[in-house]
């Protein structure tokens, strides 16, 4: 924070003296941090070795669960509408998507379920989004708990991904509805959106982990965050199929282009949960040259959540002791 | 005033060179180390700049620190030991550095020179707000103490207790921590904090809102953790709480320790030299 060698320039206030006070013990001429150490005191507040703090953070899993549903519940307190919100949200969000790509800009060439491939893709890139934003305030909103408390501090972008976690499950439940009602049948590979899900979870709290420790000493992350996710989104294939786009940039000598978008984490998710919910999409794919194989986008998931969540938490963990600080 | 001035440098003539020399008790086992300590903070002052966009840009163009950033030596060289069963008043001014040290000994500040050591983590009760303010009380005290490592069991156990000890008005523990009074808010923040046994408990102020009843509860309950072999530091700027609280009493001025001991003693000489 200061540096040691701006010492003498604070307001003209001459240190020197204080500084070679006697803080001895007269009687042996040990010093005081070496009596500390003899009785077994420790530097406050210094970061715990890595098994520790897991243990510590798995012994606080109720406390994470619990603030993320209590946190949920006072976020809707104050409408009149309460929790109907959490349907809500997710419905306004796909109608406007569906407005506006599957209307009026008639994205619908080639896919023949639009309304559940656009819907599906909101919903599923929505949990990574909301789970980036979340974390990344996750520390700075909660400094008066940090500073009274003492909890690894994991415990709170672990607990706004549960938090969004919950709402998915909620906007989980609305697209399966609507997936039914736009013809799709109801299969065994509907099971497959558990795992896929579970990993999209992982890889969540990865991001979530790094982004919260960039946010809580960078605030002005918070002021960028929402022209990444825009353009993430915009680039995950949300609104167009992404096969179909690859095979475009090939022909055009950017194969490189599609290559990014293909192993693009936000895709790579919401083209399993398509994979597994909508029989019609197979067909769809089946004409398209290119197509990313159904094991290779498994994959791709397995690589990316194990990647960002020991990424994201070793970087998270690494500046434990300075939350809160300042 | 003048007299009240003179007195001061009377008194600041044998101990501003450097603060009394720390002398360490063998009998007695420490649980806080302070050693040394300087603390220096950067704070951002708004004035002078314009803070438009224009400047703020030109600021990163010529690679200049944010504006009007002053550093603040606020902690110059203090040391002193703290034993189990301590419970030590620090007086001062305002802006004698008596928040910061309290925030340096629980590890929220890093030390410019020299450090802290302690046994346990300490907690850290200020005067600020709610734990989580958008939640109701009743919510607060679950989260709080399952945040503390407590089980859900513990939790359970302990929520009579913790809602007996704050003794808000009824019904106030559904209500969201925010529409609390700062005094209901205060109350509630200690008794969770009070529910699990601290090594280092440092309340800086927190008790300050708290009415006399409150206060007699809070004093029983420092009393009890001390019992418990941890120590608590407790700032106040009500002489009479620290005095009828604590057996050790540090006084702090412009940073540095101007007399630690007895809180007859100090607390004597600290109302003599503000003249109050």
């Amino acid at each position: 924070m200061s540096h040691p060698e701006r010492l003498g320039s604070s307001g003209g206030e001459t240190v020197g003296t204080i500084a070679e006070s006697p803080h001895m013990n007269g009687t042996s001429g040990e010093s005081l941090a070496d009596f500390a150490a003899r009785n077994g005191l420790k530097q406050s507040a210094a970061r715990p070795p890595l098994r520790k703090y897991v243990q510590d953070l798995w012994q606080r899993r109720t406390f994470i669960w619990n603030f993320a549903t209590a946190k949920t519940a006072a976020t809707y307190s104050g409408s009149r509408l309460g929790q109907l919100w959490q349907i809500l949200t997710p419905l306004l969000n796909a109608g406007v998507y569906y407005l506006i790509f599957g209307l009026l800009l008639g994205q619908k060439k080639g896919i023949d379920n639009y309304t559940a491939f656009l819907i599906t893709g909101v919903f599923v890139f929505t949990f990574t989004q909301r789970s980036l934003t979340a974390g990344a305030k996750s520390v700075g909103n909660n400094l008066s708990l940090i500073r009274a408390l003492h909890f690894p501090r994991a415990s709170l972008p672990f607990a706004h991904v549960i938090m969004e976690l919950q709402q998915l499950l909620i906007s989980m439940a609305v697209l399966m509805v609507i997936v039914l009602a736009t013809g799709e049948p109801l299969t065994w590979s509907w099971l497959l959106l558990v795992p896929a899900l579970l990993l999209q979870l992982v890889f969540n709290i990865g991001i979530s982990l790094a982004i919260a420790r960039t946010g809580a000493f960078v605030r002005d992350i918070q002021q960028l965050l929402p022209f990444i996710t825009r353009t993430w989104l915009y680039l995950s294939g949300v609104f167009f199929l992404i096969p179909e786009k690859v095979a475009s940039l090939d022909e055009n000598g950017y194969g490189w282009v599609g290559k990014i978008l293909e192993i693009n984490p936000g895709a790579v998710f919401i083209e399993l949960v398509r994979g597994a919910l909508m029989a019609s999409y197979d067909k769809d794919l089946a004409g398209v040259h290119g197509v990313t194989s159904q094991p290779t986008l498994w994959l791709y998931a397995l690589v990316w959540a194990v990647v960002a969540f020991a990424g994201g938490f070793w970087y998270f963990y690494r500046a434990e002791e300075r939350y809160g600080r300042g | 005033m003048a007299v009240a001035k003179a007195v001061k440098e009377k008194e600041q003539a044998p101990v501003a060179a450097a603060q009394p020399a720390v002398v360490i008790d063998p009998a007695r086992e420490p649980i806080v180390v302070v050693d040394g300590l300087h603390i220096i903070y950067r704070v951002y002052s708004g004035g002078g700049n314009k803070g438009t966009a224009a400047t703020a840009l030109l600021r990163i163009i010529k690679r200049e620190n944010r504006p009007q950033m002053k550093e603040v030596h606020a902690v110059k060289g203090v040391s002193f030991v703290a034993y189990r069963g301590d419970a030590i008043g620090v007086v001062g001014t305002n802006g004698s550095g008596k928040s910061t040290l309290l925030k340096a000994i629980a590890g929220l500040l890093p030390p410019a020179r020299g450090g802290v050591f302690t046994d346990g983590q300490p907690s850290l009760l200020g005067v600020n707000a709610a734990l989580m303010k958008d939640l109701t009380g009743s919510r607060n005290i679950t989260l709080g103490c399952l945040a503390m490592g407590m089980s859900q069991e513990e939790t359970r156990a302990k929520y009579d207790e913790v809602v007996k000890f704050a003794d808000l008005k009824p019904g106030f523990i559904d209500y969201p921590m925010s529409t609390y009074s700062s005094g209901m808010g205060a109350r509630l923040r200690f008794a969770i904090a009070a529910a699990r046994t601290h090594d280092v408990m440092l309340i800086d102020e927190a008790l300050a809102t708290g009415d006399a009843k409150f206060k007699r509860r809070s004093k029983a309950k420092i009393d009890e953790l001390r019992k418990d072999a941890g120590a608590v530091f407790l700032v106040a700027h009500n002489l009479d709480v620290i005095e009828e609280t604590c057996n050790r009493v540090i006084w702090l001025d412009d940073g540095r320790i101007k007399m630690d001991g007895d809180p007859q003693q100090v607390l004597r000489a600290y109302t003599d030299a503000t003249g109050k």
